[in-house]
């Protein structure tokens, strides 16, 4: 790593530089958002952890239909109530890297095929007993099952058997995965005693928090739990975190000290709202990505020269200041950035050209407007980005009909069933997840159609590949094909924008999963 | 009469639940799907339909819905297997806590207002108050919301901007919590009731038991409260009953800025996720609450009026 | 009774013509499009953009023109479709009682009881979402309120002596709905037109937002409201703004609504005594 940009990390933490301006210059020196992120948080990591106090934070998300059943967690508000009272073999750090968990050594056989978890000893559950093998292997067969209806169980299906030997957890699958750890630190495959058969969502797990009381969609209450294996975790001695859906209403709740920190603050506002004196603006870049979804087999989008048009009419860099006023970075039409391990930054970037836009619009021989179907709840601010996105394309004399669709039922009726849609993606860790959910022929969320039978090939051979630098190759020429060729108008990756205030210390910015990839009040710790 | 109307009531009631079983079944697709989101594969959402008996024909899920109401029984959620009946109690019992407190200090205030706007029809009491009532019933809600609690929450931290409740809180501290979007109901019903009251009495004012009542040489303000508001109240109490019936069902908005655990987000979440049963309760409760008001306000108009009190 | 206007009405009178005015006027008046982003996000009032810019840098002053139009229309219309469907079968309710009394207000009840929000999404489900759909639906679900209304003021009236009177004569129950009963009903319903309209402005961006009804980048001054309401606390004028403008179109429609009501009762003052 680069000498000097430790050396600017160092005075970020200490406040002789903000953190924009750092930004600013890590971005001079060439690296990228996740890494220059990544160096800050582990400065700020050094200051001692003090121990106690009731630690508030108010998240939007939540439902009063929410479950404690980790298998059916799918916002961001069950996300983190997860990881609270769970946790699993093995999670991925800020910097990309696998961090060893519940599980204490993971081995693989040479074909990636077979792979074994060593089980952390000492462990206990919230209920005293003892973490066992046995404990492991039923949660995920639980997820993994005929019977399963987990998130999880979409990654899982490469699996073929997981058995319990002398204490160790072994993992086969039908074919090598070299990034089967990765799957493993999904939040839906928290270890739950007996696999969590007898009671799915009773919220027991070895997690640093008990359960207290949970009114869903409400009010969730944790204590610390006493025999927590991990002293470097779980400060506070209680956590009190509150579902706000309101944007305003949540700053508000910090703004006014009722709560510690929030998720989400609108970047339209986060420049306002770190005027005040006491609270600190986080803004993490990340994997997700706001997109505009084409169906690659769908008229008048089966023909490229028509998708190429509609790349080259969005106006990224406008989206990028009106829509995220700075918090995120710009896309180019392929589901990667900066913070993907093997990813080549040496691809052009596609910028707003109507003449190329026009010119090929008028190639495709399309004629009349175009229907793009939007609601809010496709990603924070869809339905001003469609109207910004109407008017570049109105330069290049391209129609765009924007249909606001009800936000009830977005994601069952137009996500993956419309032509022409906006949506978002959280990313995956790896880039073979990512285009293994969503780019491969037989991805059930294959939702641009994209049907390539080479670029199938080259994602199967990049998974088995062992040589880094080729595989970096590989990963290259599939995302050109993807930007040149594909579906996915992506003029944004949206960083993570949350706020704490001053009583707040021990964050770091982790571009993994929303408030520290859900670790914000686990990690963090009350100033006394 | 009562007998029948209450019979035809019971009618009704379960004509609703057939629209609302209905009307859920045609919105675009099931529970599993939603609960499942973005990470519903093909398997996981058929093992999860089995599991909440979804693959029933619809007839035979609202005969056993029905059944098991018949026996008192409102079942669990399909989301999160929660007991229904125990959580309607508990964010019902909410709703009305706040439904009450808004009431309480709107309704009389309302009244008041409207009468004090007749007394001084036309001077600037009337126009002070009518002014005033109109500017906050334009606002929707969402605004009246943010500026109470910019004002009594961030900038002078007089009341919570959270208004949580739970079990085993006292009755003060209830208040306290409740304090901003109680404020906030009181401005948003406030206008549509002191206008109504204002305009029924103005019409009961030009009659002519009302010049006899002036010509006894009764103080204004008496003949208005005692002799024209009594006339007037088959109009107030029917807005005041349109007024109480949001109070209840309708303040989704502000329970969603002030956090509060009401009926109504309850019954947005669940719709959003199609969970039948819950949104067949909690709209059985809805359905419940206009009868009963519209009721109300029908038998309040009869006994205030000795013309329809006595037929001839 | 003279012909003289209050000078509270007169000021209503002219806010509300300036209002449809410019409404008329706006493709002519606005000084910019109604979409077109003219600006950063949110710029204070400045010369070039008199009232400051929008969430997206749209001039606030040319939406608010053009917002004038689909919301004056809008709730114009269902605001009328509510008050002749709702006043005409309160008062036949009332006046015809029975059965036919029996079976609409039953039917109202039940049209009430179910959640708006399930009606609405049903409705955007069955129908295709278009303007006629929107006026239509917002006229019918508010004309259940109207009809209490109408009803129970009808009921009070119908047993008056000069009604039975009239009935006595031998007039046409329809005669009686219109000449006898409407007139002395008509304060406290003016009243609620005022309101009702006004309930329709807000109602109008409440389902815009569901999806059923107005298409960005069309405005309604509802739905300007909530695009910047982000910006409430603020105090950023672009959130501020539409809301005085609902509030400023409140009060004028009202102090007319007042004038009639005024004229209205005194009508019947030199009727009936």
């Amino acid at each position: 790593m680069n000498n000097e940009l430790k050396h600017l990390a160092g005075l970020t933490v200490s406040g002789q530089m903000d953190r924009r301006a750092f930004m600013g210059r890590a971005f001079a020196l060439g690296a990228t958002t996740a890494l220059a992120g990544t160096l800050l948080g582990s400065q700020a990591k050094a200051a001692t952890p003090q121990k106690g106090g009731t630690l508030k934070i108010a998240m939007s998300g939540g439902q009063s239909t929410d479950s404690l059943d980790p298998a059916l967690a799918s916002n961001e508000t069950t996300f983190m109530v997860v990881k609270h009272f769970g946790d699993t073999l093995v999670e991925v750090a800020a910097d990309g890297s696998l961090e060893m968990r519940l599980a204490t050594a993971v081995e693989a056989s040479e074909d990636a095929k077979v792979w074994t978890f060593t089980i952390r000893e000492g462990v206990r559950f919230h209920n005293g007993d003892a973490l066992s093998a046995a404990d492991v292997v039923a949660t995920l067969r639980r997820h993994a099952g005929d019977e399963s209806q987990s998130g999880a169980l979409g990654q899982l299906r490469a699996v073929e058997t997981i058995e319990d030997q002398g204490g160790k957890v072994i993992v086969t699958l039908k074919e090598g995965n070299a990034d089967l750890p990765y799957i493993m630190s999904d939040y839906h495959l928290a270890i739950q005693p007996r696999g969590g058969l007898d009671a799915p969502d009773a919220g027991v797990g070895t997690g640093p928090y008990k359960v207290v009381t949970a009114d869903h969609g409400v009010r969730y209450t944790f204590e610390k739990f006493a025999d927590y294996w991990d002293d470097t975790r779980g400060h506070a001695d209680a956590i009190e975190m509150l579902i706000i859906s309101d944007d305003t209403a949540r700053v508000a709740a910090l703004q006014s000290g009722q709560v510690h920190m929030v998720n989400r603050i609108p970047p339209k506002v986060a420049g306002l709202v770190e005027r005040h004196p006491s609270i600190t603006v986080h803004s993490a870049g990340g994997r997700s990505h706001y997109a505009f979804l084409m169906h690659c087999n769908t008229a008048p989008f089966d023909n490229n020269d028509l998708r190429l048009a509609l790349k080259y009419a969005m106006d990224r860099q406008q989206m990028v200041d009106k829509i995220l006023f700075g918090h995120g970075s710009l896309g180019n039409d392929m589901p990667i950035n900066g913070a993907y391990p093997l990813f080549s930054d040496d691809i052009e970037q596609r910028m707003y050209d109507p003449e190329k836009a026009a010119a090929h619009f008028k190639a495709s021989g399309h004629d009349g407007p175009v229907v793009l179907r939007t609601a809010d709840t496709s990603f924070p601010g869809a339905i001003d980005a469609a109207q910004l996105f109407q008017q570049s394309a109105a330069a290049a004399g391209i129609q765009i009909e924007i249909k606001r669709e009800p936000n009830d039922g977005y994601w069952s009726e137009v996500w993956n069933k419309q032509p022409f849609c906006t949506s978002y993606w959280g990313g995956r860790p790896t880039q073979d997840g990512m285009y293994s959910t969503a780019y491969l022929t037989s991805a059930d969320w294959n939702d641009t159609r994209f049907f390539d039978d080479s670029f199938d090939a080259q994602l199967l051979q990049a998974r088995s590949e062992t040589d880094q630098t080729s595989r970096k190759a590989i990963y290259r020429e599939m995302g050109v094909k993807v930007r040149d060729e594909g579906g996915l108008l992506c003029p944004m990756f949206a960083n993570w924008v949350e706020g704490t205030t001053d009583k707040v210390e021990g964050w770091y910015d982790d571009p993994g999963q929303n408030m520290m990839n859900g670790f914000a009040t686990i990690k963090c710790w009350l100033k006394a | 009469m009562i007998a029948q109307r209450v019979a035809l009531s019971l009618l009704i009631l379960f004509a609703v639940s057939v629209v609302i079983f209905v009307g859920t079944e045609i919105l675009p697709g099931d529970v599993a799907q939603n609960i499942l989101g973005q990470t519903a594969t093909p398997e996981a959402l058929a093992n999860l339909r089995e599991k909440m008996g979804l693959n029933e024909p619809a007839l035979s899920r609202y005969l056993s819905w029905l059944g098991g109401l018949l026996q008192g029984d409102l079942g669990v959620a399909l989301t999160n297997g929660r007991d229904i009946a125990e959580s309607l109690i508990s964010r019902f019992g909410n709703t009305l806590f706040l439904a009450a407190v808004a009431a309480i200090m709107s309704v009389p205030l309302a009244i008041f207002l409207g009468l004090v706007a007749v007394r001084y029809r036309d001077r600037w009491p009337d126009k002070v108050i009518s002014a005033a009532t109109l500017t906050s019933i334009s606002l929707p809600e969402f605004f009246i919301g943010y500026l109470l609690m910019l004002f009594f929450a961030v900038k002078f931290p007089a009341f919570p901007s959270v208004a949580s409740v739970y079990d085993g809180m006292g009755f003060l501290a209830r208040l306290h919590a409740v304090a901003l979007p109680a404020f906030a109901l009181t401005l948003v019903v406030l206008a549509h009731m002191m206008r109504m009251t204002r305009a029924a009495v103005l019409n009961v004012m030009e009659s002519p038991f009302i010049e006899t009542a002036e010509l006894k040489g009764l103080s204004s303000f008496k003949v208005i409260y005692r002799h024209a508001l009594p006339n007037a109240i088959a109009p107030i109490v029917n807005v005041v009953m349109l007024n109480m019936a949001y109070l209840i069902v309708g303040v989704v908005v502000i329970e969603v800025i002030f956090v509060y655990p009401g009926l109504g987000q309850y019954l947005v979440d669940h719709v959003a996720k199609r969970d039948v049963p819950v949104v067949q309760a909690a709209g059985l409760i809805f359905a419940v609450i206009f009868i009963g008001l519209n009721l109300i306000a029908d038998i309040t108009a009869l006994l205030s009026n000795p013309r329809l009190r006595h037929p001839k | 009774m003279k012909l003289s206007i209050p000078l509270s009405a007169l000021f209503g009178i002219a806010v509300t013509v300036t209002i449809v005015g410019v409404a008329v006027l706006a493709p002519w008046i606005a000084p910019y499009s109604m979409s077109e982003i003219v600006g950063e996000v949110w710029e204070p009032m400045s010369t070039t953009h008199l009232l400051g810019t929008d969430t997206l840098g749209r001039d606030l002053l040319s939406r608010l023109m053009f917002g004038a139009r689909t919301t004056l229309w809008i709730a114009a219309l269902a605001t009328m479709i509510s008050f002749c469907l709702g006043t005409f079968l309160g008062l036949a309710a009332a006046v015809f009682g029975g059965w036919i009394d029996q079976v609409l207000s039953r039917l109202v009840d039940l049209v009430m009881a179910i959640p708006t929000l399930i009606l609405a999404l049903v409705i955007l489900s069955v129908l295709a979402p278009s303007l006629t759909t929107l006026i239509l639906v917002m006229g019918l679900l508010d004309s259940t309120r109207v009809f209490r209304l109408t009803r129970s003021v009808g009921h009070d009236i119908v047993v008056m002596d000069y009604v039975e009177a009239a009935v006595l004569r031998g007039e046409g129950r329809l005669w009686i709905i219109f000449r006898e009963i409407l007139p002395n009903a008509l304060s406290p319903l003016i009243a609620e037109l005022g309101l009702r309209f006004i309930f329709m402005v807000l109602f109008l961006s409440a389902l815009s937002f569901l999806g059923l009804g107005i298409q960005p980048p069309e405005a309604d001054w509802g739905g300007m409201v909530k695009e910047n309401k982000d910006g409430i606390v603020f105090g950023i004028p672009a959130a501020l703004i539409p809301a005085a403008a609902i509030a400023v179109l409140a009060i004028s429609v009202n102090l007319i609504a007042d004038w009639v009501l005024k004229r209205t009762s005194s009508l019947k003052g030199g009727q009936n005594v």
